[in-house]
């Protein structure tokens, strides 16, 4: 038969899939791998749904989502960061962040054309960008540099064929969360060679250390960001598939016909909970916030305490050490791992080549499991002698 | 310094150790901070939540809505007190609405809170009616769900 799509064909499946495959054949592990949070749905939001379900709101809705929805996005998004957006012309309600990634690169992009993006980042972006059409060129971070994006990097990666730069803050998966000051830097950059914005908030809410910066509300920004955000990871939403994309009109409005023709649109029912997620979930989202962040200070500080320095995880649920002093590598790191302590983490280098020498712990599970985890790993470096050492000669605690 | 008692509300075996590691307190700050609550009186005491029921055993419970004639000078405080004193009763609120107190009454079985109410608590003097509500099944008890725990639906590894 005649050969399938090159750009597909070519594409690796996801260096994820491979640790879910062996992880999910054994018993008793305990599973730090996981992206999304621990927590349920709030039961507000999932009891709106089934009263939902049961008044029959079981249809299509308009393409762009119910009125009432964007109308709650756009207000949401100006009392947060004081951006307006108009919910008729400037908000797509979609599937998950990842079609809103899909479709702003498609609405951009012709053959060829290049995106520019920050290094270990999500794994959707590159694939996603290369089934538009695109190339995408990853610009590395640096645990030294907190993975911090610096705008000097993403300009010297600029080309003539350059059409936008994609950013994600807080970062999955290093927990890096990007300052104002930085930000507004990169924004001057993508002024100055006329490029579009494509930024990822979808863990906007969940910073514990500094405040998140809506790209779109540095003014020069405004004009040229395609804003993407949802409800997967602040209202614990995952398997809902709702997010949703604010962009100037004449963007939203070639988005809009992909997202017709490809989605129709996003699931009612899932629509309605958005509402009540947005109009009463507030202090559920800070209940799971406190609880991250107790958990993300309990985790990386038992991390630190056997030599893994964890870089600034400020937003996200993720801690991303540095394995660098095991001199293994990151695969290394997480299959003996597995199949000696039973411990599931992400080898960095399934988030880019930028990710070697680091693994992704979600410390978005309980925290018994937490400390089980911890324990495990401290029993495997200790075995390969891995552990910091005292003056005695013994491993050594190091307070964090 | 909530976050240390939000911690011990949900875990009273909590360490200082580890709620210095929840909340990056210094360890001595946390022990000096609870050691202060402990006397002043804002942490009452340590206590577990058990599920008799699990255990084997069935208590039964009764709520009991109490209407009062008020005294001068005291108001419901010396009925109140009065009522609190018998170990039998659990808890007492002063509430709005068609009566006064909520008394919560633990016993053996229904015939000792039967007897309970008939002979000591209608009996008291001020005490004008009562009203017994037998409880019959427990969902949720002061934030803690009695009946199942919702499993993590989770895959095991995801992006
Ligand atoms: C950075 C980032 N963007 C997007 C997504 C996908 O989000 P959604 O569930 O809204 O499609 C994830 C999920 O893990 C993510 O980590």
């Amino acid at each position: 038969m005649k050969p399938l799509n090159s750009i597909v064909v070519e594409t690796p499946p996801s260096g994820i899939r491979r640790f879910f495959d062996v992880a999910s054949r054994m018993q008793n592990v305990v599973s730090l791998g996981v992206g999304e949070p621990d927590f349920a749905t709030p039961w507000r939001i999932r009891e709106s749904a089934i009263y939902a379900l049961e008044r029959g709101y079981t249809t299509y809705t308009s393409n762009a989502g119910l009125i009432s929805l964007r109308k709650a996005i756009v207000q949401n998004i100006e009392e947060r960061y004081g951006v307006s957006y108009s919910p008729e012309t400037e908000c797509i309600v979609t599937v998950g962040v990842s079609e809103g990634v899909d479709i702003a690169v498609r609405a951009l992009l012709n053959p060829g054309d290049e995106v520019i993006y920050h290094e270990p980042s999500y794994v959707s972006y590159d694939p996603t960008i290369r089934f538009a059409g695109g190339a995408a060129i990853a610009v590395p971070t640096t645990a030294a540099d907190g993975f911090r994006v610096s705008a000097a990097a993403l300009e010297a990666a600029v080309t003539p064929r350059t059409k936008a730069l994609f950013l994600s803050s807080p970062c999955n998966p290093t927990g890096a969360v990007q300052q104002r000051s930085d930000l507004e830097q990169i924004v001057d950059v993508a002024v100055r060679h006329d490029l579009y914005l494509i930024v990822d908030e979808v863990y906007d809410r969940l910073t514990y250390h500094g405040v998140h910066t809506c790209m779109a509300s540095i003014p020069a920004a405004r004009p040229r960001t395609i804003l993407l955000n949802g409800f997967s990871k602040a209202y614990a939403m995952t398997g809902w598939r709702l997010g949703y994309v604010c962009a100037p009109p004449e963007i939203t409005e070639q988005m809009l016909k992909i997202h017709q023709y490809t989605m129709l649109c996003a699931p009612h029912v899932a629509q309605y909970a958005a509402i009540e997620a947005l109009q009463n979930g507030e202090l559920d989202v800070r209940a799971m916030v406190t609880d991250y962040d107790r958990r993300r200070r309990f985790f990386v500080r038992g991390l630190e305490a056997m030599g893994l320095r964890c870089h600034a995880p400020d937003g996200a649920f993720y801690a991303f050490p540095s394995i660098a002093s095991t001199g293994m590598t990151a695969e290394a790191f997480a299959d003996e791992l597995l199949q000696e302590e039973r411990v599931a983490v992400v080898p960095g280098t399934a988030f880019g080549a930028g990710g070697e020498g680091h693994v992704r712990c979600s410390y978005a599970t309980s925290l018994a499991q937490l400390d089980e985890a911890l324990r495990r790993i401290r029993r495997f470096l200790e075995r390969r002698g891995c552990l910091p050492v005292g003056q005695d000669g013994r491993p050594m605690e190091v307070q964090a | 310094m909530t976050a240390i008692l939000d911690i011990l509300e949900q875990d009273s075996h909590a360490t200082p150790d580890r709620i210095a590691a929840l909340t990056g307190l210094p360890e001595d700050v946390v022990r000096q901070q609870i050691n202060e609550w402990e006397k002043s009186g804002v942490i009452c005491r340590y206590k577990t939540v058990i599920d008799w029921e699990r255990a084997g055993y069935e208590p039964v419970h009764a709520f009991i809505d109490v209407s009062v004639a008020p005294e001068r000078g005291s108001g419901f405080d010396e009925v109140a007190a009065r009522i609190s004193r018998f170990p039998e009763v659990r808890s007492v609120f002063l509430i709005s609405g068609g009566h006064d107190l909520r008394v919560i009454v633990r016993g053996a079985d229904m015939k000792q809170v039967a007897n309970f109410v008939s002979e000591r608590l209608a009996t008291l003097e001020r005490v004008t009616g009562t009203q017994t509500h037998f409880l019959l099944k427990r969902y949720k008890e002061d934030g803690d769900v009695f009946f199942e725990v919702e499993a993590d639906h989770r895959l095991m590894v995801t992006p």
